[in-house]
């Protein structure tokens, strides 16, 4: 005990923030495409031709993988799209309405009426349940291609109409398969800079962790929207390459069988990376081939890989490539803070504004909740929240932090007042929050789960973090340098790198710490921190969060360890029954009559 | 023309009705939506034509293995994808295990069976016009389906027990039901129920492979319009959408009616994402 907190007293030297590997990752994907750009030097017309349709498909995949894979969005009929894009590249280049263009003006074209078109598809996300968005998305392929059927003045029907022809130096098999794996490289690359901004540590948060996105500022429908449109316009390019590949297109070529191999390349692949579906896509773009007679049940094929990979290995291919996270980790850690580094951390001085929840009154159904709770957490104060199992008190929290909207009342901060029932508005005005039960993003690293904490600090934009601009390059390593200080500071700096699923419950927590001072919080709410810690780690705790008032922010501890409570905080509310039953200084609260009578007990 | 509206829109709404109480029955007892609710219909479809035509079993003889043969594919769909992946329900993994089953069972039909439209035997071989008995029969069906359903929930000590399950599972647990056996049996009957589906719907849809996906769809529409769960709610779903799609095939013609379809589907859920029957939602924090 003596050496551990001798350690946190000393201002350990601050490492220098780790670089994020880019090189290790980028270099299994340079080498397929290497390879893939090798090949009409070694294989015939038909291997070229295969090829090709990996790449056009792996443009497509590439994209969706940041909708399926990334942020969780099941959008099983992404072949509507690769449709939408083939028709409109080829009536524009056939000059079927307008007059007619060139194949690479039409091209683009389709990729802003697939941008559109993959809002439209989309957009049900915002509303609906995984499964209703499936059924969705499925009903919107069959409507594409029946559409495409019926309307036989544009589309020609069932009898088709011819692809667009590219013009030299593209219009040989060598020329437009290496066009199409120059654009899927493009795309890939874009996809690989998004997954490494802010943007896509967002949308995996949004996948694993919706609520606790929302406390970090995170707007699902802005950032799904802007995915949409990404994976719009890649998959109607991708069906404009199509077009060109098939060089005849009729519905039929558009069959759901396409959209089964989309979404499965990404599934087999694994979640939230990127090589895996790639290698997903080429196996399931080849499999067929290595195999003639099976080619009628490559549906069947791919479904029974499907089922295999859900049941038997949930992390796909990368999990199976991560062999980063087999090494076991050191089994008798101990997680030492070092509050002293909070400094590096916090600002100095924080506005000294207070929140003032006023009157709070919530009900849910017949029961009153909160009835009529007033409370003030003051900047630099630790205020403890007491009070016995369903008092209220983490209802209270939810209100401040704008989880439920209050029937009465209000709270303000300073002279404004918080707007009532929306969580996302929190983290831009400095109030941070972790949660009863961790809310962590198990397949990310510690390291990427802390620096979510940070999303609406970032001012560079989505094409910005797409083509990793100067300002975006900047911002990434600041957030990681920030990400890594924060977790010096809670003494998990050890564990940066590896998954976060593979932590004990109490470095959860104090995950969550690190996350929510990535704000440089002028709040900080805490509920039941301490649930689960051994008496070691709790004193550490409340050493952190002494600290962390001393530097100015103000301090919400929901907590059910009065000896936390009272030897932590500055000023301590007792709910009981919705209703505040005593409040004051810890001195007067332990031996408030009531109180003792109602919770403590003795 | 208005009573042939009226016919067909009742008949395919019976259909969509049941495959809508299918995707219930499974939802009860495992809270899992099931891709496989469309194969099953489908499949009633193709185990009457199977029997009846090709092997030439007795209808009722035939209508009976039908029903069981479904009821094993749905007691299949509860070992392979839904037990495996309850643990996880949070992850959502029973979508992709129930669209792989879905897709398997799609696939082989397409090759075993055919991937055209096969006849369906005619059963009693009553009416003709509207009343033909391809028009009265998915609704004849479906009644007696709700009928026996609500006899099952409401008189059964193991009707009652899958409402308990359906209630509140951890504490029909710790009651003591036989948690696990109770969700296989409400898969079989969900199966059969599916199966009764297709087999009813059969002269009206034939045995045709490219029906599951069909219904998986149309089956849902009712089901999220009335509300997870909901029976009364698919019922009622199930004949306006089958009304309003055959009205709507006059109106405006076959594919832009299932266009029409489409819409009103994700309008009515963008404004009422629990359906217009469902409950609100749970507490998320």
């Amino acid at each position: 005990m003596e050496a551990a907190s001798g350690l946190a007293e000393t201002a350990a030297p601050e490492r220098p923030a780790p670089r994020a590997d880019v090189w290790g990752q980028l270099a299994p994907l340079l080498l397929v495409f290497a390879a893939a750009a090798l090949v009409p030097f070694v294989g015939n017309d038909y291997w070229v031709l295969i090829a090709t349709r990996a790449a056009i498909y792996w443009l497509l995949v590439a994209a969706l993988n940041l909708m399926v894979g990334f942020a969780g969005q099941l959008a099983i009929g992404y072949v509507a799209l690769l449709a939408l894009g083939a028709y409109t590249t080829s009536i524009l280049a056939a000059g079927n309405v307008l007059p007619p263009v060139p194949a690479l003006v039409a091209l683009i074209a389709a990729g802003v009426v697939g941008a559109a078109f993959g809002v439209v598809v989309g957009l049900p996300a915002l509303r609906l349940r995984t499964f209703y968005f499936a059924i969705s998305t499925l009903g919107f392929a069959t409507i594409v291609t029946q559409i495409a059927l019926a309307w036989q003045s544009v589309t020609g029907g069932g009898i088709g109409l011819p692809g667009p022809e590219l013009p030299a130096p593209f219009d040989t098999a060598a020329g437009f398969f290496w066009f199409c794996l120059g654009a899927s490289a493009l795309c890939t690359w874009m996809t690989f800079n998004l997954a490494h901004s802010r943007f896509g540590r967002a949308l995996i948060a949004i996948r694993d962790a919706d609520v606790a996105a929302e406390a970090t500022g995170i707007s699902k429908p802005r950032l799904l929207v802007t995915v949409f449109l990404f994976c719009g316009a890649a998959a109607a390019i991708a069906g404009g390459l199509f077009a060109t590949l098939q060089t005849y297109i009729t519905p039929d070529a558009f069959s759901f069988d396409l959209s089964v191999l989309f979404f499965i390349a990404i599934l087999i692949g694994g979640r939230g990376s990127i090589l895996g579906p790639m290698l997903g896509t080429i196996i399931l773009t080849l499999l067929p081939e290595f195999a003639a007679p099976l080619a009628a049940w490559s549906t069947f094929l791919y479904a029974g890989l499907l089922l295999a990979i859900v049941l038997g290995m949930p992390g796909g291919i990368a999990a199976a490539l991560d062999f980063k996270n087999r090494r076991p980790l050191e089994s008798n850690r101990a997680i030492v803070p070092r509050p002293a580094l909070l400094a590096g951390i916090l600002p100095e001085a924080s506005a000294p504004r207070p929140i003032r929840a006023e009157g709070v009154v919530l009900a849910f159904g017949g029961v009153r909740a909160l009835d009529g709770v007033t409370l003030e957490v003051r900047p630099g104060q630790v205020h403890g929240l007491i009070g016995p199992n369903g008092s209220g008190k983490t209802t209270l929290l939810n209100v401040v932090s704008g989880y439920y909207r209050p029937q009465e009342g209000r709270v303000r901060l300073g002279d404004g007042e918080l707007e009532p029932g929306d969580p996302r508005t929190r983290a831009s005005r400095g109030i941070a929050r972790t949660f009863q039960m961790p809310r962590i993003v198990g397949e990310a690293s510690v390291i990427e789960n802390v620096m979510i904490g940070g999303t609406v600090q970032g001012r560079a934009s989505f094409p910005e973090a797409m083509l990793s601009l100067p300002r975006q390059r900047r911002e990434e390593q600041d957030f990681r340098t920030a990400a890594s200080r924060a977790l010096q500071a809670v003494g998990l700096e050890a564990l940066a790198n590896v998954r976060a699923d593979r932590l004990q419950h109490s470095e959860l927590r104090f995950i969550e710490i690190a996350r929510a001072l990535m704000l440089r919080p002028a709040f900080l709410l805490l509920d039941e921190p301490a649930a689960g810690l051994s008496t070691e780690e709790i004193k550490r705790l409340s050493e952190l969060i002494r600290q962390v008032s001393r530097r100015g922010a103000g301090v919400l501890l929901v907590e059910h360890h009065a000896d936390l409570i009272f030897d932590v905080c500055d000023h301590v509310t007792v709910l009981n029954l919705g209703r505040v039953l005593a409040e004051g200084t810890p001195a007067e609260i332990r031996v408030h009559k009531e109180v003792v009578s109602a919770y403590l007990g003795g | 023309m208005l009573a042939s509206i009226i016919a067909a829109g009742l008949a395919v709404g019976a259909v969509y009705a049941l495959i809508g109480v299918t995707y219930n029955v499974m939802f009860a007892t495992s809270r899992v939506m099931s891709f496989t609710a469309g194969q099953l219909g489908m499949l009633g479809g193709v185990f009457g034509s199977l029997f009846a035509l090709r092997l030439g079993v007795p209808l009722l003889p035939a209508f009976v293995l039908s029903l069981a043969a479904c009821a094993i594919v749905g007691i299949v769909t509860e070992f392979v994808a839904v037990r495996p992946v309850l643990k996880s329900l949070e992850q959502h993994l029973y979508v992709l295990s129930t669209l792989a089953l879905a897709l398997m069972i799609q696939q082989v039909t397409a090759i075993e069976w055919s991937t055209e439209p096969q006849p369906f035997p005619r059963v009693f071989g009553i009416g003709s016009g509207v009343f033909d008995e391809k028009f009265w029969l998915p609704v004849a069906a479906c009644a007696a389906a709700i009928v026996a359903l609500e006899l099952l929930y409401r008189r059964t000590l193991v009707g009652r027990a899958f409402l308990a399950i359906a209630e509140d599972n951890f504490a029909a647990r710790a009651l003591g039901l036989p948690e696990r056996n109770l969700r296989v049996a409400s898969y079989a009957l969900a199966g059969a129920i599916g199966g009764l589906a297709g087999f009813a719907g059969g002269e009206l849809l034939l045995a045709f492979v490219a029906n599951g996906a069909l219904l998986n769809f149309y089956g849902f529409v009712p089901v999220a319009l009335g509300g997870l769960g909901n029976n009364r709610g698919a019922v009622v779903g199930g004949f306006a959408l089958g009304l309003f799609q055959q009205a709507a095939n006059f109106l405006v013609g076959g594919i832009f009616s299932s266009v029409a379809v489409f819409v009103l589907f994700i309008v009515v859920l963008l404004a009422a994402p629990q359906g217009l029957f469902g409950a609100p939602a749970t507490r998320r924090v």
